[in-house]
């Protein structure tokens, strides 16, 4: 298992991105699926470093696992902002026109249409966002 | 993310080099500020584009918006993963791919 921890600020989404993919690339993770999960990570890491802490700075921190049979990423995130369950939110609807669409709302949406498994967890302090992808 | 241009009259072609997130889509963002006055063909490049986050779509959707008044925008060489992006999130109906 693998794990970072950075200041919840979106300068350091860079940083994650690189331990993201150096972790998938060890693994021989396909292309399409890492650019998938850099999607994810680009949209929870944002977040986390918007909305979390709020006006204050906080940490977030990556651990990254391999499960086998069937293999599969698994991303958690952590945090100890505050407690927000971003699975609670209702998707988008994505059938209205450009003029009603509202800018807004499709990161987490993105995020759960392109992982396999999405949960949510709050637990001793911590928002704990966990994700799987099969590869 | 690399941005280059294109411009003919009121033609305007944006090359996008590289990933559309959140950390690189303010500088199209500007861009498209400063270059988008008096367009009436925006069209977009994404061949060398490897992907694009939530952050790239809320720019593209603010765009077709202001385009839909101004003239025509189109997204052009899209790759598989942003194309299931653009199903995924409706984009497609949205925007004028080609």
């Amino acid at each position: 298992m693998k794990e970072i921890t950075v200041d919840a600020q979106i300068e350091n989404l860079e940083i994650v991105t690189d331990f993201v993919e150096e972790f998938l690339d060890s693994q021989g993770c396909p292309m399409k699926v890492k650019i998938q999960i850099n999607i994810a990570l680009d949209e929870i890491f944002s977040n986390i470093s918007y909305y979390a802490y709020q006006d204050g700075v906080g940490k977030a921190t990556l651990k990254l696992e391999i499960q086998n049979k069937p293999k599969a990423v698994c991303i958690t995130f952590l945090d100890a902002g505050v407690p927000y369950n971003p699975l609670a939110k209702a998707d988008p609807d994505i059938t209205l026109s450009v003029e009603e669409r509202k800018i807004g709302g499709l990161g987490i949406y993105m995020v759960k249409k392109n992982m396999d498994e999405v949960n949510y967890v709050y637990s001793e302090g911590k928002n704990i966002l966990s994700l799987k992808k099969y590869i | 993310m690399t941005i280059n241009k294109k411009q003919e009259g009121t033609k305007l072609e944006i090359l996008l080099e590289g990933r559309l997130d959140t950390t690189t889509s303010p500088m199209l963002e500007e861009e498209l500020k400063q270059s988008i006055g008096g367009i009436t063909e925006l069209i977009f490049d994404f061949e060398k584009l490897e992907y694009i986050s939530s952050a790239g779509l809320r720019i593209l959707l603010a765009q077709q918006k202001i385009m839909n008044k101004q003239g025509s925008m189109v997204v052009k060489n899209v790759n598989e993963v942003i194309d299931e992006v653009f199903e995924v999130t409706g984009f497609s109906d949205i925007l004028t791919i080609i």
